[in-house]
């Protein structure tokens, strides 16, 4: 399943296909050419060549391959809990082509050496193509700007500092400064540390019945609206990461009004669980932001509905039985996404609350437009990233039939629609589901 | 001593600064500069325009070059010259410079040249004395016989000023040559451009005149000078930029970045430089292209100048 030995296969005709292209609001049955490592034409009245292969899709949904712009790949450093390969086997299998991993590793991104250890390691695997993002400070300590400059030369794509927000306003407004001279973009984890202090799930009522400490959502708002005074003062490009309240989303729709140069994105956990979830201290529901309350779960769909909300990624974050089974407030945060992330969003179809179309745009164009990617579309002499996928196919989250290499999914039990039958990339397939 | 011509085309009691000054009085400060750039050259370089008068150079900063220029200057025309230095362990904010130059006051200097490390500092001392002060520096703010040298050099190797394209790269934000320069370039009609980091460029720095870049060979296309600031390496720990790597790696002049340049174009570089951080050794040292030898050469005598046509405003008597 996935192995990089073959050569990208001559001429592909993917026929009997729903074709549908987000970027182009394609949404048509048809047959979609791949030639080589490129698409060389797709459409409604597309005819498959004489001579080349036949994918018949049976009626099922081609699209971009998806593109996750938030994955903890454990890469250098924690091999124990997720290795580039079990990524790239997850990934693949969860029709990702692209995904843009956090700078978390250890060694931290924060060196040209490191970055090219994780693009060289990815590129020979070929599976899902890998691409870095940069520390935003050294060390990801929020105190001394990375070599942010010659980390983008290397090919870091945007900048942050992972997990955490910087909590210092004048080592951010510097960083966005710095990064504003060459263009480019800094994600932020939107928490105030000092707020979020030593709590470990949404402060509320559950918490308070669980005696678990709270984060307040506050701690998410205040950052936000700090951090985009700042990019605003900088004049510097800004994405907020798993956005989980509606103050914030509020607060990056009014930035949007005023062209500011701001987008965000979500997490699957965000729209589709609250904090409920933790029901009896389940540690698989222990996430980062917190999941939260009803309302504030609402308003993440209403962002995403009304495009507040650019992106859908899966925020994947490995973590291994030890970090987990542990007492609550002991336990790692975060949880696996890499192979839910497509099912769980087409929720947001299934629900009547979004179009296919929509729902896919946030995982393709939408954080690829972010990024700056050419990816995420289908277009011609554009790479032949694809996934054939059923979205109607219905299946149970099983966390032991993960093909990760860590299982600690918060989605664990749950019934879903949307399977991905192939997923191909350059061209070659890396992945076909069985029969 | 009183020139009645001078005190009209020059009439201000003090150099505090370029801001304000007109294209004629600074012509006026680079005629007269020229004049002494020949005499410095002879075996007998005084002439005694300033017998008996008094300068203190009173420096609250560290400052080996421009000091010795300043009292060079004044002993070549003759003039009484003792220096001052203030260590920083003794300087409390305005309370020593007052009282520093009100005891002064009372010994009837007759010029001032200040060096501190507080923009506005100048002003200040102006307004307590009964002398004439030089603005040899004050914090971020001017340094205007900085601005005056620099001038002068471009202008003998030019043969003028206007029209002139100017880059001035590096750190702009807390450099007071910078804003020296600007000013005097923008009244003389050159075009000046800043090439930094945004980090490094002040707020607001288009409202002075200028064209900011932030890309290095862009900023460079067609200019006629390169003026290099020096860098401190302090500024890395207040994250103003992350290594001086990178820092050398995007905004160092080397050969290539250079090349953007007119053919022609020469570097300048108030000193003292800080080889492989903000220029590439090779080109400062660089006699086809570098024009830093020159520039401290035309110091003193842009001092001499100036010290010449403050001292000719000074009245007779005090109080006439």
């Amino acid at each position: 399943m996935g192995v990089r030995s073959e050569q990208p296969p001559g001429v592909v005709a993917y026929v009997n296909a729903r074709l549908l292209d987000p970027a182009s609001g394609l949404d048509d049955t048809g047959t979609l050419i791949a030639d080589g490592e490129v698409i060389a034409d797709l459409g409604p009245d597309v005819k498959a060549p004489k001579g080349a292969a036949r994918v018949d899709c049976g009626g099922h949904c081609l699209a971009p391959g998806l593109v996750d712009m938030r994955v903890q790949l454990r890469e250098p450093g924690e091999e124990h809990k997720g290795t580039l390969a079990s990524a790239g086997r997850a990934a693949t299998s969860g029709g990702i082509t692209t995904m843009v991993a956090l700078p978390n590793t250890h060694p931290v991104v924060d060196d040209m050496s490191v970055l090219e250890f994780i693009a060289r390691r990815a590129r020979k695997l070929g599976l899902t193509k890998v691409y870095p993002y940069g520390a935003l400070t050294k060390g990801l300590e929020g105190k001394e700007l990375a070599e942010i400059g010659m980390l983008a030369e290397a090919g870091a794509l945007a900048f942050t500092d992972g997990i955490k927000g910087v909590a210092d306003s004048q080592v951010l407004r510097q960083a966005l400064s710095y990064a504003a001279t060459f263009g480019l973009l800094v994600v932020e984890h939107a928490e105030d540390p000092s707020l979020a202090a030593d709590g470990v799930m949404n402060a509320g009522e559950t918490a308070t019945r669980l005696g678990l400490a709270g984060i307040p959502r506050e701690a998410e708002i205040i950052m936000v609206e700090r951090d985009v005074r700042l990019a605003e003062l900088t004049g510097c490009r800004l994405h907020f990461a798993h956005l989980s309240t509606a103050d914030a989303i509020d607060v990056v729709r009014r930035a949007k009004a005023r062209s500011l140069g701001i987008t965000c994105d979500t997490a699957p956990p965000y729209f589709a669980l609250n904090e409920t979830a933790v029901g009896d201290y389940r540690t698989f529901a222990k996430l980062s932001p917190p999941l939260r309350d009803e309302t504030d779960r609402q308003a993440v769909v209403e962002g995403l509905k009304d495009g507040t909300i650019d992106a859908i990624a899966s925020d994947h974050a490995p973590h291994d039985e030890d970090a987990k089974r542990l007492p609550f407030a002991q336990a790692a945060f975060g949880g696996v996404g890499l192979e839910t992330l497509l099912a769980v969003s087409l929720e947001l179809y299934h629900n009547g609350q979004m179009t296919l179309l929509d729902v896919l745009k946030r995982l393709t164009s939408g954080p690829a437009d972010v990024l700056g990617l050419s990816t995420g579309r289908l277009a011609k002499g554009g790479p032949a990233d694809l996934v054939i996928f059923d979205p109607e196919k219905a299946w149970k989250v099983d966390a032991d039939d993960l093909l990760s290499k860590s299982k600690n999914s918060p989605f664990d039990g749950r019934p879903v629609q949307g399977k991905v039958l192939q997923t191909v990339i350059d061209g070659r397939t890396v992945f076909r589901a069985e029969e | 001593m009183a020139d009645a011509a001078t005190a009209a085309s020059f009439p201000h009691r003090h150099l505090l600064g370029i801001e304000g000054l007109s294209p004629d009085e600074i012509t006026l400060l680079l005629d007269r500069s020229e004049s002494y750039v020949e005499q410095n050259r002879q075996a007998d370089k005084k002439k005694a325009i300033l017998n008996g008068r008094t300068i203190i150079n009173l420096f609250f900063e560290a400052s080996t070059r421009t000091r010795t220029s300043f009292e060079l200057a004044g002993k070549r025309l003759g003039g009484d010259v003792i220096n001052m230095s203030v260590s920083d362990s003794s300087i409390k904010k305005g309370e020593t410079l007052i009282d520093t130059a009100m005891t002064l006051n009372a010994m009837h200097p007759d010029v001032l040249v200040i060096r501190h490390p507080d923009s506005g500092a100048a002003m200040l001392l102006s307004e307590k004395v009964n002398c004439a002060v030089i603005n040899a520096g004050d914090g971020s703010h001017e340094h205007p016989t900085q601005a005056l040298l620099d001038a002068l050099t471009i202008r003998r190797r030019k043969g003028g000023i206007t029209g002139l394209r100017v880059a001035i790269c590096g750190d702009i934000s807390h450099s007071r040559v910078a804003r020296s320069n600007i000013h005097l370039l923008n009244i003389m009609g050159a075009r000046v451009r800043l090439i930094a980091p945004r980090t490094l460029v002040p707020s607001a720095a288009e409202r002075l005149g200028v064209e900011v870049f932030h890309d290095m060979i862009e900023g460079l296309k067609d200019c006629d000078i390169v003026m290099m600031l020096r860098l401190q390496r302090e500024r890395m720990h207040a994250n103003f930029f992350p290594s001086i790597r990178e820092y050398f790696h995007f905004f160092g002049l080397d050969y290539e970045k250079l090349a953007a340049a007119k053919p022609d174009a020469f570097i300048m570089h108030p000193g003292p430089m800080n080889r492989g951080v903000e220029i590439d050794s090779e080109v400062a040292d660089d006699i086809g292209r570098s024009a830093i030898r020159e520039q401290v050469e035309m110091g003193v005598a842009v001092r001499m100048a100036c010290l010449e046509i403050l001292a000719d405003n000074l009245p007779l008597t005090e109080g006439g």
